[in-house]
C-alpha cells in the first residue's frame, strides 16, 4: 500500500471521528461517522482485505448509517443539544483519551515493527500449491493471466471449516435481536396510551 | 450386546423423564409406558444373558490423575442380577397396574418406579465404585419418593424421611470407604481392583492391611444402610408405609439387596483370599447374624402383615450379609437370588390380601381367606414354605448353602444363630399364615374379600413357580448372579435346618392354629419383641438429647457471637460504607464513562508499565 | 510503505476519539455512534494483524478477518436493538439526553 494512500485514508478516518464528536447536529455526526468508516474501509482494502472493506461500507454506510439517520429524523432531534458542552466533561473527555492514546503509543514504540510485504504474483502462485487443484481458490490463485487473491473464498473456507459453531451462534443472535427489536417496539406501542 | 445394555440402562430413564415431563395428565398412558419399558428391559436382560462381554467405558471427567469413567460391567454376575431386577421389576409393574388402578397420583408412582429401575440398573451394571455410588444415591432418592408416595399421610412422609436420613449415615461411610480404597489402590474400577490384588502376595499388603480393612468396613457401612443391617435397620419396617408393590420391589427384592450385591462385587473384585487375610471381617458376619436374630425375634410379635414381612426381609438380609462375612459371597448371592423371588411373591401376595380386605393390614382381623382367595392362598403358601426353607423349595437350597458355609468355616456361634433364626422364621411365617388365611373370618372386611383379578394373580403365579424352582441347578446355573453348585449331602447343616423347620412349625401350630388372639401377647419377654427392643425409642432419646445439647450451644454462639458481633458488625459496616458510596451513584452516564476510562488507563498502566 | 505499528496507532487514535465522544457527548445517539467507532477501531487492529501475520502458505492469516466479519454482524444486531431501546426510551421519557436520564441516582 502506498504510504500516501495510507495517510490519506488514515486522515479521513481520524478526521471523521473527530468531526463525529465535534458536530452538534446529530445528523452531521452520523455523516461524519460514515466518512470515518469509508476511511477505515480504504485502509482495509489497502490491507488486501477486500471483502471486509466492502462489507464495512455496505453494512455501516449502507445500513447502520441509514438506521441512525432514520431514528434521528423519527425522534426529530435536529434542534436538540443547543446547549454548550460542559467544560468539566470536555476537559475529562480530552485528557483521558489522550492518556490512553499516549499509553498505546508507548506500547507500540517498545515493539519491533513489521514491514509491509506486498503480495506478488509469485506468492500467489506459491500459495496455490497448498490448496486442492480443482477448487475455486486454487484456480483463482493460479490463474494464468490475472492471478487474484480470492479473499472472500478464503474467509468462507475459514468460517465453514473452523468457525461452524460460532456461525450458528451468530445466526441465533441475529434471530434473537430481530425478535427483541419487534418485542421492544410492540411493548411500547401497547403501553403508550396508559403512559400519557 | 453392549448397545443392548445401554438401552437397558437408558430406557427406564427415558420412561421416567417422558412421564414426568409430558404425561402428567394421561395417567393410564404413563402406567402402560412404564410397564412397557420394564417389559422391554426384561426381554433385553434375557437376551444379553451369557458369558462376559467386552465393555468399553467412556470418560466422564478427568481431575488430575483421577479419571472418572462411566462404563458397564457386563459379566455374568451383573447379568444374573439384572434378571432379578428386571424380572421382579416387571412383575411388580404388572401388579401395580391393578393395585394402583384408582390412585390419583398414578403417573407420579410410575415415574418413581421407572426412576428406580434406572437407578437400580445403574448399580448393577456399574463398572466402578464412583458410578455405583451415584446410582446408589439415586436409588435412595427413588426409594424416598416411593415410600412417601402417599405423602398426605404424616406417617408416610416421616417414614420416607427416616429412610433417607438413615441411609445417608451409611452412605457417608460408603463414600469415605471408596475414597480410602482409591487412596490405597489408585483405582476404583472393579477391573482395576482385581488387577491390583490379583497375584499380589498378601505380605505385600502388610503395611496397609489395617487401612484396607478399615476401608472395607466403611464400604460395608454403605451396605448396612441400604441393606438395613443393625444398627441402621430402623428405616426398613417404617418404609412399609409405601404402596405394597413398592415394598415388594424395593424393600424386599432389589434395593435392599443392593448392599449384599455391592459387598459381593467388592469381594469378588478384591478376591476372597485377600479379604481372608484382613482383620475385622468377622464383624460383618456377626452384624449380619445379629440383625438376622433381632429381626426374627421382632417379627414373632408383629400384627401388621407387611411389618412381619419387613422384619423377615431384615432377617433374611442378615443371612446374606452373614454369608458374605463368612467369605462365601456365592452363597449370599444365591440366597439373594432365591429370596428375591419368594419375598416379592410374599409381598405381592400380602398386597393382594390387603387390596381384597380394603386396606386392612392387621392379621388378627383377617382369617379364613383360603376359601375366599384360593389362588392367593396357594401362592402365598408356596412363598411361606420357600421362606421357611421347606425341603426342595428354592429357599431350602440357598439357606442350606449359608449354613454349610458357616459350618465349613467352623464358626459354630454363627451356625447356631443361623439355625435359631431358621427356626424362628418358620415360627413367625406359619403364625402369619395360620392367622391370616386359616381359621374363621374375624372381621367384616375379611368376610367381603374376593379373589383378585388376573393382572394381580398372574405375577403371583409366575413368582410362585420361581419360588419353587429357582433353587434348582438348571435355573440357578443360568440365571443366578453367582452360583456355586455343590452336591447336596446330608450333614450337620441339613439336620439343623430340618430340625429348625420341625421345631418352629410345631410351636407355631401349637400356639396359633385356630387361635383367636395372641397367647403370648402378655408375656414380658415378647412385649420387648413387640416393641422392637425399644431401639426406636432409644434412638429418639439419644438423638433428642444430643440435639438439645448441641442446639443450646449453637444458640448461645448464634445469639452472641454471630448475631451480635459478626452479622451485626458486618451489617453496620456495610450500611455505613454503602451510605458513603451511595453518593458516588450520581446516575450520570458521562461521569461513569469518564471513571471507566480512568480505570482502563490505570489497568493498562499497572499491567504494562509498572512491571 | 506503512508498517504494522502505524496501523495500530491509527486504530488506537480512533479508539481514543470514540472514548472521548462517549465522555463528552450527552446525546445518547451520538454516544452510541462513538461506541460503533470504538468497535471499528478494534476491527482495524484485527485486519492489520491478519495482514501482517503471514501464514505458512504465504497468505494473510484469515482468522482475524473472520473475527471482523463476526464483529460487524454483532455490531449490526447491537445497533438494531440499541436503537429500538432508544426509541422506547424516548417514548417513555421524551428525551434522549443522558443528563436527564438519572433515575439510577443513589
Amino acid at each position: 500500500m502506498h504510504s500516501l494512500l495510507f495517510y490519506l485514508f488514515s486522515f479521513l478516518a481520524v478526521a471523521g471521528g473527530i468531526l463525529l464528536v465535534a458536530f452538534r447536529n446529530p445528523v452531521s455526526s452520523a455523516l461524519s461517522m460514515v466518512l470515518s468508516f469509508v476511511g477505515l474501509a480504504g485502509l482495509f482494502i489497502g490491507l488486501n482485505a477486500y471483502f471486509v472493506g466492502i462489507v464495512q461500507i455496505l453494512v455501516y454506510a449502507g445500513a447502520i448509517m441509514v438506521l441512525f439517520v432514520f431514528i434521528i429524523m423519527l425522534l426529530d432531534l435536529n434542534n436538540e443539544e443547543k446547549v454548550k458542552f460542559r467544560s468539566s466533561t470536555v476537559v475529562l473527555g480530552i485528557v483521558i483519551p489522550l492518556c490512553l492514546a499516549l499509553q498505546i503509543l508507548g506500547v507500540i514504540q517498545s515493539q519491533d515493527t513489521k514491514e509491509f510485504q506486498p503480495i506478488t504474483e509469485e506468492t500467489l502462485a506459491a500459495a496455490a500449491e497448498s490448496f486442492p487443484e480443482d477448487g475455486a481458490i486454487h484456480k483463482s490463485l493460479a490463474h494464468e493471466k490475472t492471478p487474484k487473491l480470492p479473499d472472500t473464498n478464503l474467509i468462507g473456507q475459514q468460517i465453514f471449516t473452523h468457525y461452524n459453531f460460532p456461525l450458528q451462534v451468530i445466526g441465533a443472535l441475529l434471530l434473537v435481536a430481530t425478535i427483541g427489536v419487534v418485542v421492544l417496539s410492540k411493548r411500547t406501542a401497547k403501553t403508550r396510551p396508559t403512559d400519557s | 450386546m453392549e448397545t443392548l445394555a445401554w438401552i437397558i440402562l437408558g430406557l427406564p430413564l427415558l420412561s421416567a423423564v417422558t412421564i414426568h415431563l409430558g404425561l402428567k395428565s394421561s395417567k393410564n398412558l404413563s402406567a402402560y409406558l412404564a410397564t412397557g419399558s420394564a417389559f422391554i428391559t426384561l426381554v433385553l436382560a434375557l437376551i444379553i444373558l451369557g458369558p462376559e462381554t467386552e465393555n468399553r467405558a467412556f470418560e466422564w471427567a478427568t481431575i488430575g490423575d483421577l479419571k472418572i469413567e462411566i462404563g458397564l460391567q457386563l459379566d455374568s454376575f451383573a447379568k444374573g442380577m439384572m434378571i432379578v431386577v428386571t424380572g421382579v421389576g416387571f412383575l411388580v409393574h404388572l401388579f401395580s397396574l391393578a393395585y394402583m388402578k384408582d390412585d390419583n397420583a398414578k403417573e407420579r408412582y410410575f415415574c418413581g418406579l421407572s426412576l428406580f429401575m434406572f437407578s437400580m440398573t445403574g448399580i448393577v451394571l456399574a463398572s466402578n465404585f464412583l458410578m455405583m455410588f451415584m446410582f446408589w444415591e439415586l436409588v435412595g432418592l427413588s426409594s424416598y419418593l416411593l415410600i412417601g408416595h402417599w405423602y398426605e399421610k404424616d406417617s408416610a412422609a416421616d417414614a420416607a424421611k427416616k429412610a433417607f436420613l438413615t441411609n445417608r449415615i451409611g452412605d457417608f461411610g460408603f463414600m469415605i470407604g471408596i475414597l480410602m480404597l482409591w487412596g490405597i489402590t489408585g483405582t476404583y474400577t472393579f477391573d482395576g481392583l482385581s488387577e491390583f490384588f490379583d497375584g499380589a502376595h498378601p505380605k505385600v499388603l502388610v503395611p496397609s492391611v489395617t487401612i484396607l480393612s478399615v476401608s472395607i468396613l466403611l464400604i460395608f457401612m454403605g451396605a448396612m444402610g441400604k441393606s438395613a443391617q443393625a444398627p441402621l435397620h430402623v428405616w426398613l419396617p417404617d418404609a412399609m408405609e409405601g404402596p405394597t408393590p413398592v415394598s415388594a420391589l424395593i424393600h424386599a427384592a432389589t434395593m435392599v439387596a443392593a448392599g449384599v450385591f455391592m459387598m459381593a462385587r467388592l469381594y469378588t473384585s478384591i478376591g476372597v483370599d485377600t479379604i481372608g487375610h484382613l482383620w475385622g471381617m468377622d464383624t460383618i458376619a456377626w452384624i449380619g447374624a445379629i440383625t438376622s436374630l433381632l429381626a426374627a425375634l421382632m417379627a414373632t410379635q408383629q400384627d401388621d402383615i407387611k411389618k412381619i414381612l419387613a422384619y423377615s426381609t431384615l432377617s433374611q438380609l442378615g443371612y446374606m450379609v452373614m454369608a458374605v462375612g463368612l467369605l462365601d459371597p456365592d452363597a449370599g448371592m444365591f440366597h439373594l437370588f432365591t429370596h428375591a423371588w419368594f419375598k416379592a411373591l410374599l409381598f405381592l401376595g400380602s398386597g393382594a390380601v390387603i387390596y381384597a380386605c380394603h386396606h386392612e393390614q392387621n392379621i388378627w382381623k383377617m382369617g379364613g381367606l383360603q376359601k375366599k382367595m384360593p389362588i392367593t392362598f396357594l401362592t402365598f403358601g408356596i412363598g411361606t414354605l420357600a421362606l421357611c426353607g421347606f425341603p426342595f423349595t428354592a429357599g431350602f437350597f440357598s439357606k442350606e448353602q449359608i449354613l454349610e458355609s458357616a459350618a465349613h468355616s467352623k464358626q459354630w456361634g454363627l451356625f447356631a444363630v443361623a439355625a435359631l433364626v431358621a427356626c424362628l422364621t418358620t415360627f413367625y411365617m406359619l403364625r402369619l399364615f395360620f392367622i391370616a388365611f386359616l381359621g374363621k373370618n374375624r372381621s367384616d372386611k375379611a368376610n367381603h374379600a374376593k379373589e383378585v383379578g388376573p393382572l394381580m394373580f398372574v405375577p403371583l403365579v409366575i413368582l410362585a413357580v420361581l419360588a419353587l424352582l429357582s433353587g434348582y441347578q438348571f435355573l440357578a446355573d443360568n440365571l443366578s448372579p453367582l452360583y456355586n453348585h455343590e452336591g447336596f449331602h446330608v450333614g450337620a447343616p441339613f439336620i439343623a435346618s430340618i430340625s429348625a423347620l420341625v421345631v418352629g412349625g410345631f410351636l407355631s401350630w401349637k400356639l396359633y392354629f385356630n387361635a383367636e388372639s395372641d397367647p403370648l401377647a402378655n408375656n414380658g419377654l415378647f412385649k420387648i419383641f413387640r416393641n422392637k427392643f425399644y431401639i426406636d425409642e432409644l434412638y429418639a432419646k439419644l438423638v433428642g438429647y444430643a440435639q438439645d445439647t448441641v442446639a443450646a450451644i449453637v444458640h448461645f454462639i448464634d445469639e452472641l457471637v454471630i448475631n451480635g458481633l459478626i452479622v451485626g458488625g458486618f451489617s453496620r459496616a456495610a450500611g455505613g460504607i454503602g451510605r458513603i458510596f451511595g453518593r458516588l451513584q450520581s446516575g450520570n452516564l458521562q461521569g461513569y464513562a469518564a471513571l471507566f476510562g480512568l480505570g482502563v488507563i490505570l489497568v493498562i498502566y499497572l499491567t504494562v508499565f509498572v512491571s | 510503505m506503512a508498517s504494522l505499528n502505524e496501523f495500530l496507532f491509527v486504530s488506537g487514535l480512533l479508539f481514543a476519539i470514540g472514548l472521548a465522544g462517549v465522555i463528552i457527548r450527552r446525546n445518547i445517539i451520538v454516544i452510541f455512534m462513538s461506541l460503533e467507532l470504538m468497535l471499528a477501531a478494534a476491527s482495524l487492529t484485527l485486519v492489520a494483524f491478519s495482514r501482517y501475520h503471514v501464514t505458512d502458505n504465504g497468505l494473510p492469516d484469515y482468522n482475524g478477518q473472520v473475527f471482523v466479519f463476526f464483529i460487524i454482524t454483532v455490531a449490526a444486531a447491537e445497533v438494531a436493538v440499541g436503537l429500538a431501546i432508544i426509541v422506547a426510551l424516548y417514548r417513555a421519557r421524551q428525551t434522549i439526553n443522558v443528563e436527564d436520564l438519572n433515575s439510577m441516582r443513589g
